[in-house]
């Protein structure tokens, strides 16, 4: 394995993430700042939402940014670099496996995934307050999610922007992740679905799931979440999947 | 030193459609044929029908052939981009589809279309090459202000590569493959586009390349440029070699060398067989109903001879053009086809 080409790459996704400082911080940032901003302050303030909801809204914006940007930062370029120009190809003809490339586009996607899940944090203070109720008492389990749902959000957008072509952008918004956002438990707790026993177990399929839950589990024990063993099994599983497919799919892809 | 190339009975079928580099610029495959009938309708393109072939190490070749031969797709077998049916392709002592992380360190690609970075400058793109390719900063910033000098980019390496004109992204391009000094330079048409200053530029570039040791393999539609640059050649048609040999070999091969592309308003048969009998005239070939392409060891004065056959047979004679040995008329010759075709 050739560690000076792959590093090379990681400087130049990072090299070009620093000139596009402003609309990534934008697009990372805005999306968790506005969530947490209506449902943690104006629903909660207004009356219409509990204050304990804080705690079950605030890891579950953090797995959403998380998942998001992980997804956005490897899939958009990978779309864009694969179609027309094929910019992707200088990177194709460098001395290292074409698998390897995958895999330097999903690092890159998790220290991205990783950063904006992270801002949700202060970003919640700034905007809440002193109000949020969320603990740091199990810092692996809570470090070992993070690295977890990052790598699922990384794989993802990498197995995404393998199989989505330029006109597809849309589409692969509004059929897939718009759906894993709304029943990815980001905003309720799963076992809330209880009243709905078909789409309690179908959600399972969704990862965005064991994020929210496992989050919630890791930084707001208090509030009911599934099991942090069964979390960490499914993500792990789904990570596994994912990869293997993502990297498969960029193989594919490479060659004519 | 230098590395030489061997192709043994290479094919490649495409079952979705190529990329958009070997597509021939947007023109149809020639080779284009239906599947088998009883299955649903498939998409199968014979780009490559079993060539072989041997580049000599320090040797400028040149695949020659127009669109849709299958130029763009043996550069993509050689270069690691993509996969063949069936046959081997060594470069060196590495085959490139089992060795292809060594053989990519050998090659520097010049595809079709500038693939360039959008996301950098001209002078990080440079810099990231030369970082991909392992060498120290110091080296390659040296190498970088070097190229950039070369193909004069110097005033413009700050900008981004996404603002420049085809001719530049086409130097960058060229700049970029030669960045970590490889062995064997692929160029994939690498003119088209360029204007004549530009282009007697490249030319100059790639025989000082060359004068290093290096070996380079070009493909090209234009016969000057096989003419002016290579070595040798191999002349592609419908994914198989129709010739091969040093350009003057090849223009050697045309019967008499010259071509004189005759219109009448018919031809008919004891006409052409009158052409035959001029002194001089090697071959005559009828071209649909109206035309004759007359092989001969001369051209202009072969005229009276051909007007007063026309006159004697009551044909009128339209247009007349002269073609001197070139390797236009020798892809004529075997194909029966103008290379603009």
């Amino acid at each position: 394995m050739n560690w000076k080409t792959f590093f090379a790459m990681l400087a130049r996704d990072a090299h070009v993430a620093r000139r596009n400082l402003l609309p990534m911080l934008l697009q990372n940032l805005l999306q968790p700042l506005l969530l947490v901003f209506v449902f943690g302050r104006v629903l909660t303030t207004g009356g219409l939402m509990a204050a304990r909801f804080k705690d079950v809204m605030l890891p579950g914006v953090m797995a959403i940014s998380m998942a998001l940007s992980g997804v956005q930062a490897v899939a958009m370029p990978l779309i864009t670099e694969f179609q027309f120009t094929r910019e992707i190809e200088d990177r194709l003809l460098a001395p290292m496996a074409n698998g390897w490339l995958a895999v330097e586009k999903i690092v890159a996607g998790m220290i991205q995934g990783l950063v904006a899940g992270l801002v949700v944090i202060p970003c919640a203070w700034l905007v809440i307050g002193s109000g949020v109720n969320i603990s740091m008492r199990h810092p692996f389990e809570f470090a070992a999610i993070c690295l977890l749902v990052s790598l699922f959000s990384a794989s993802g957008g990498l197995a995404l922007g393998c199989a989505v072509g330029q006109t597809q952008i849309g589409l692969m918004f509004s059929l897939v992740l718009a759906p894993m956002m709304m029943f990815g438990c980001a905003y309720y707790p799963w076992s809330m679905l209880s009243a709905f026993p078909a789409l309690k177990y179908a959600v399972l399929i969704n990862p965005l799931v064991y994020a929210s839950e496992g989050l919630r589990g890791a930084l707001a024990p208090q509030v009911p979440h599934m099991p942090v063993a069964a979390v960490l099994g499914a993500l792990l599983t789904i990570d596994v999947a994912l990869v293997t497919v993502g990297v498969r799919q960029f193989n594919k892809k490479a060659l004519s | 030193m230098g590395i030489g190339i061997r192709i043994e009975e290479l094919q490649k079928i495409y079952r979705t459609p190529p990329p958009m580099a070997a597509r021939g610029g947007g023109f149809a495959f020639a080779g284009m044929r239906p599947a088998r009938k009883d299955k649903k309708k498939k998409f199968e393109v014979v780009a490559l029908a079993g060539i072989s072939l041997e580049i000599r190490p320090g040797e400028v070749y040149g695949l020659l052939g127009p669109n849709g031969a299958g130029k763009s797709t043996a550069i993509g077998i050689l270069t690691t981009r993509t996969q063949p049916n069936g046959g081997r392709a060594l470069l060196g002592d590495y085959d490139v589809w089992q060795d292809p992380v060594k053989v990519k360190r050998l090659i520097g690609v010049v595809p079709q279309r500038p693939n360039l970075d959008f996301a950098l400058t001209a002078r990080e793109i440079l810099l990231f090459h030369g970082a991909y390719f392992g060498q120290t900063s110091a080296e390659r910033a040296r190498r970088t202000d070097e190229l950039l000098d070369k193909f004069k980019l110097t005033d413009r390496a700050d900008h981004m590569a996404r603002t420049f004109s085809g001719g530049m992204m086409q130097r960058l391009s060229i700049a970029r493959a030669m960045m970590h000094d490889p062995e064997v330079l692929f160029l994939d048409e690498p003119s088209a586009g360029l204007d004549p200053q530009t282009r007697l530029l490249l030319w100059d570039i790639v025989r000082d390349y060359n004068r290093l040791g290096k070996t380079i393999v070009l493909t090209t539609h234009y016969m000057d440029e096989a003419d002016a640059l290579c070595d040798r050649l191999a002349i592609i048609d419908h994914g198989r070699i129709i010739a091969q040999g040093t350009p003057t070999e090849l223009k050697a091969s045309i019967p008499g060398g010259y071509l004189l592309r005759l219109r009448f308003d018919r031809v008919p048969e004891e006409f052409a067989a009158a052409l035959r009998t001029l002194p001089g005239v090697l071959e005559v070939r009828a071209v649909e109903k109206t035309g004759a392409d007359v092989y001969a060891s001369r051209g202009g004065s072969l005229i009276p001879g051909i007007v007063s056959a026309a006159q004697a047979a009551g044909v009128e004679l339209r247009d007349v053009s002269i073609a001197e040995p070139s390797l236009e008329t020798l892809f004529l010759h075997h194909t029966g086809r103008s290379l603009r075709d």
